[in-house]
């Protein structure tokens, strides 16, 4: 495993470019969270209030408190990422979006979009709600929430750190595959 | 049933308790699990964050994972007890542990796609009751995260794709054939309960029951022992690891469990639940008061 590289919003492409695969990140700046319902609403040329252009979306449905007036994130893990698969090279198409952060991988598609548009695929650790809430330092807004409701809103979030490993980069590389691959290969011989 | 707020405020803790606070059996075995991991490699740094996030839940009184999950409810109780009021008390206090933070507002509605404030509606929570000769109240609650819910899966044997027949190698590779299909989608490491037999229905739910048992328990039938620990060995060699990056620690448990079926079907039914394995449980007097936790 190599050094941890720190990459801060706005997430050009040029930067995530440097990105390979199997990386370490500390992402820090301004983020959104975005699930299954805006991934279909995008897809299907729904518009929102703010620009995902150089951004990050990050697959999560926290769990946000107010708490004198004020938005508090209390836990705030990745979502399976897979779900958005038949849309996400779309939007980072459409949007230009650079930064995808989620868990357990995505497919073809988005690995292709990833290499044609300079945008990155990065896991963060799956459950881990409390650690990653602790490196959101404010919640800037959020937008959607009557529509799609608390868990699937889209919640402008300011992080610092917030530690994830490249899982598909910019040449389309994509780590969950290969291990993918090798256990299934594993697999055939404990068939025998 | 007298005295409901007691009930209430006995409930409300059980879910508070059972959203912040991972078991020491489960947190030992990822413990465990840190130590066979190289150090430096993803796999350790994936199950140090785990452990911290754990410690961290505790210390914050916050839910370990934002996906609060299915709120699984399965109760003992003796025998002509009021499941009615319990079912209301309990309903009541699963909304005023979604008021308070301890669970998100997890609760869809299927047709309309709108999310239901408290999380108490039509199929939520989930009540399970079994009446018994028994002076107490034993509630326990599992709370199942959705990323781990949808790998779960449902053969029927034979089946050719797999080559799979209606013996106990038919089970295993079905099991491996899940594992294999899940990668890292229901958080890995995680925990496998399986049923072999019964109906679609019963058998999905006896998956379910395993993980009621604790990690470090063996099934009791001495075939299912062996394949507990045969699919433990098997997976380690898979090496998909935490969230599916790579390592050793795929599982950190499987509990398997049989129940009869008709000659035509033969099912094996594999339910995951992730590493973040909320489960705790109290036993309760019938007047609602704690007598102790379980776990």
């Amino acid at each position: 495993m190599s050094d941890v590289k720190n990459i801060e919003y706005p997430f050009v492409s040029e930067k995530m470019r440097e990105l390979k695969v199997g990386d370490m990140v500390k992402v820090s700046g301004r983020i959104f969270t975005g699930r299954d319902r805006l991934h279909k609403y995008l897809s299907e040329g729904g518009k929102l209030s703010v620009g995902l252009e150089n951004g990050a979306i990050y697959h999560c449905g926290p769990i946000v408190v107010r708490k004198d007036g004020e938005w508090s994130v209390r836990a705030a893990g990745p979502t399976t990422s897979i779900r958005e698969e038949p849309y996400m090279a779309d939007i980072i198409c459409k949007h230009g979006l650079r930064v995808i952060i989620g868990k357990g991988g995505m497919g073809a598609d988005t690995a292709k979009a990833c290499a044609k548009h300079g945008c990155v695929y990065l896991q963060a650790t799956g459950g881990a709600g409390v650690l990653i809430a602790r490196n959101i330092e404010k919640v800037v807004g959020v937008t959607m929430l009557k529509e799609f409701g608390p868990a699937e809103a889209v919640w402008e979030l300011e992080v610092r750190d917030l530690s994830a490993v490249v899982a598909i980069d910019s040449k389309g590389r994509n780590l969950h595959k290969r291990v993918k691959a090798a256990s299934k290969r594993m697999l055939k011989q404990l068939r025998c | 049933m007298k005295k409901k707020a007691y009930w209430e405020k006995n409930l409300f803790e059980l879910i508070r308790r059972t959203s912040t606070d991972l078991p020491q059996d489960v947190e030992s075995v990822i413990r465990r699990s840190l130590k066979a991991e190289k150090k430096g490699t993803r796999a350790h740094h994936t199950l140090g964050a785990i452990l911290e996030n754990a410690e961290l839940a505790r210390v914050k009184d916050a839910p370990l994972c934002q996906d609060t999950g299915a709120l699984l409810f399965e109760f003992r109780v003796p025998a002509g007890f009021d499941t009615n009021a319990l079912v209301a008390v309990t309903r009541t206090a699963v909304s005023r542990a979604t008021r308070h933070g301890y669970l998100r507002q997890n609760t869809i509605d299927s047709l309309s796609g709108a999310s239901y404030e408290t999380n108490v509606a039509h199929g939520s929570p989930v009540f399970h009751f079994h009446q018994g000769a028994r002076k107490t109240v034993d509630v326990r609650l599992v709370m199942k995260g959705g990323g781990c819910e949808n790998v779960g899966a449902q053969y029927s044997l034979p089946d050719v794709d797999l080559k799979a027949g209606r013996d106990l190698e038919g089970v295993r590779l079905c099991i491996l054939d899940a594992v294999w299909k899940a990668q890292g989608n229901g958080c890995a490491p995680g925990v496998l309960g399986v049923c072999i037999g019964g109906d679609r229905a019963t058998a999905y739910k006896a998956s379910k029951e395993q993980f009621l048992r604790k990690l470090s328990d063996k099934s009791r039938v001495k075939q299912l022992a062996r394949l507990e620990s045969r699919i433990m060995r098997d997976v380690k060699r898979m090496e998909i690891g935490p969230m599916g990056l790579g390592g050793k620690t795929t599982l950190l448990a499987v509990k398997i469990d049989s129940l009869s079926r008709v000659p035509a079907s033969m099912f094996v039914t594999v339910s995951f639940i992730c590493w973040a394995f909320r489960r705790r449980g109290m036993v309760l007097g019938t007047e609602g008061g704690l007598k102790r936790w379980l776990y």
